[in-house]
């Protein structure tokens, strides 16, 4: 047996927890750079979202790359005018996006019919100016789009984000229920990652592809008996306060003066882009 | 008439008997301490006081009233009562479910269907009251043990019930979170409020209850008032609320007595 205190290189089941744990709170927790007096910060969360997708919308129709390029300059501005570093932008967004997008986009340079603009040494491809631009739209518009959800997600507690989504007439039933699956999933992970912890803090060296499995599978059937009872509890709870099928929340939004200047700008941004881009 | 009665009460998960023939009355205005280790069956009792859990034998009263799932069926029936009678959940984990403490709090208010403005108004007040108006735009799990356990009482009493249901009200929190508690549920109490406690810290027992109810395998084994309760050493040994510490004398003689966790005098001392 290996004296190790790692999981090592088979223990997926702890390592996707992990993962995921770690993500959901991310997605969950921009408290902080949501508390910052940046300029989306201080905006209604329905401005933002509706502003924010208005913009995207008018990324996915533009069919100019240089409209694109200038709602992704629109973008970084709004980023920098929010306090949002650029060293988070690239490493959540711009350096996987390029990853992801690009392999994707890779093939259209070549594949795509037109005038050649270079041939590669050895394979005999070559890289049409069509398939550039092709590729190059691509890149740009999941850039942008992906750049824009993340400067909603980072300057509004992701909970102000569901409840936004009620501009757009989603019922309230709906987002009750977003709201509250968002929340327990991060409290299962968390209970999932504190077992996990658990046994690495009692064991030593790393276990067989058996024991492994038998743990993952023991978890797991933890994991969906605590589910049961807290989602009865839960349950119980609401009843407690009254709840009787129904869900009645507050639509507490105060739309300030910045706020409508904010909507008019956006909405006047939008509608040029789609204009400019058609 | 009594707030609360029981006759010949009997609740069972599938094979384990968590109240067993329980037959017990509960005064208006009175502040009583459900008392027992755990798994006495005190959380259960609590939840069947408030209409949760119906027991498969025996009856509950309230004020009169039988409470069955029938009688919750009845909207009218369901609203009134959850008007009057609220339960603050041990783990905070499962009655806090909203985007914010704001929200949180006014969740009760709006399933009762209060007027949204009356809601704000109260929900504000109660935030005050409670010292987490800060807190509002927060998610309320991300909040501390105590913090979350303010915000859960608050989101009850904003409610403004005349029976609060308690079960475990100070569990897992450091002591000055603790004694903040206390304080806010004496202060509330202050006034001609039913106020039902499960707890097995006997240190609180004589700042939260003027008598005590000790359960033991689903059944009341004692009841009198806390300072009765607590002098009775052979009693909280046989229900396990104290355990036995043994030390050393100097003559080499071994000697044991009861011993308290929570900073109240040992009995038998």
């Amino acid at each position: 047996m290996k004296l190790s205190a790692r999981h090592g290189r088979g223990a997926f089941v702890p390592r996707t927890i992990e993962a995921l744990y770690q993500a959901m709170e991310r997605a969950l927790d921009a408290e902080h750079s949501a508390a910052s007096s940046g300029l989306l910060q201080r905006l209604d969360a329905r401005v933002k979202v509706s502003g924010l997708f208005a913009l995207i919308l008018a990324t996915a129709l533009a069919t100019r790359l240089w409209v694109i390029a200038a709602i992704f300059a629109l973008a970084a501005l709004l980023a920098a005018l929010s306090r949002i570093s650029i060293r988070l932008l690239a490493s959540r967004v711009w350096i996987p996006a390029l990853a992801f997008t690009g392999a994707i986009a890779v093939p259209a340079l070549f594949l795509t019919p037109g005038d050649g603009l270079y041939r590669v040494p050895g394979l005999n491809w070559t890289v049409t100016a069509q398939g550039l631009t092709t590729a190059g739209y691509l890149l740009l518009r999941v850039e942008t789009a992906a750049t824009l959800a993340l400067l909603l997600v980072v300057t509004t507690p992701w909970m102000q984000v569901l409840k936004a989504l009620r501009v757009f007439r989603i019922p309230v039933v709906f987002v009750a229920i977003l709201g509250m699956t968002s929340r327990y999933i991060l409290l299962l992970l968390e209970t999932a990652h504190e077992m996990f912890e658990s046994r690495k803090s009692r064991s030593v060296g790393a276990l067989h592809g058996a024991e492994r499995r038998q743990m993952a599978v023991a978890s797991a059937g933890v994991l969906l008996s605590r589910t049961f009872q807290l989602s009865g509890d839960v349950y119980l709870a609401m009843q407690a306060r009254g709840f009787r099928g129904e869900v009645y929340l507050l639509d507490d939004f105060a739309m300030k003066r910045l706020d409508w200047l904010a909507l008019a700008g956006f909405a006047a941004l939008a509608a040029a882009a789609v204009w400019a881009g058609r | 008439m009594m707030l609360f009665e029981t006759t010949h009460l009997t609740y069972r998960y599938d094979r384990l008997t968590a109240i067993e023939d329980l037959s017990i009355s509960i005064a208006e205005g009175s502040r009583v301490a459900l008392v027992g280790a755990n798994g006495s069956g005190k959380s259960t009792l609590l939840r069947i006081l408030d209409g949760l859990y119906f027991g498969q034998q025996g009856t509950v009263r309230f004020r009169g009233e039988e409470l069955s799932e029938d009688r919750f069926g009845d909207d009218e029936f369901a609203f009134s009562f959850r008007r009057q009678v609220g339960l603050v959940f041990q783990n905070p984990e499962v009655q806090l479910f909203s985007p914010t403490v704001f929200d949180e709090v006014a969740f009760g208010p709006l399933q009762l269907r209060w007027p949204k403005s009356e809601v704000r108004k109260r929900v504000g007040e109660t935030l005050e009251r409670f010292g987490i108006a800060h807190l509002k735009d927060r998610v309320p799990h991300r909040l501390s043990g105590g913090e979350q356990k303010r915000v859960a009482l608050a989101s009850v009493l904003v409610l403004n019930p005349a029976v609060l249901l308690l079960d475990e009200p100070t569990a897992a929190l450091d002591p000055r979170s603790q004694s903040q508690v206390i304080d806010l549920l004496v202060e509330w109490g202050g006034g001609a409020k039913s106020v039902i406690t499960a707890t097995h810290h006997l240190g609180d027992l004589a700042d939260i209850a003027d008598r005590c109810l000790v359960l033991d395998g689903g059944r009341v084994v004692a009841e009198g008032p806390p300072a009765e309760i607590l002098r009775d050493a052979e009693l909280l040994e046989r229900t396990n609320l104290v355990h036995a510490h043994r030390h050393r004398h100097r003559s080499g003689e071994l000697h044991s007595h009861p011993h308290v966790h929570s900073g109240e005098a040992e009995p038998g001392d």
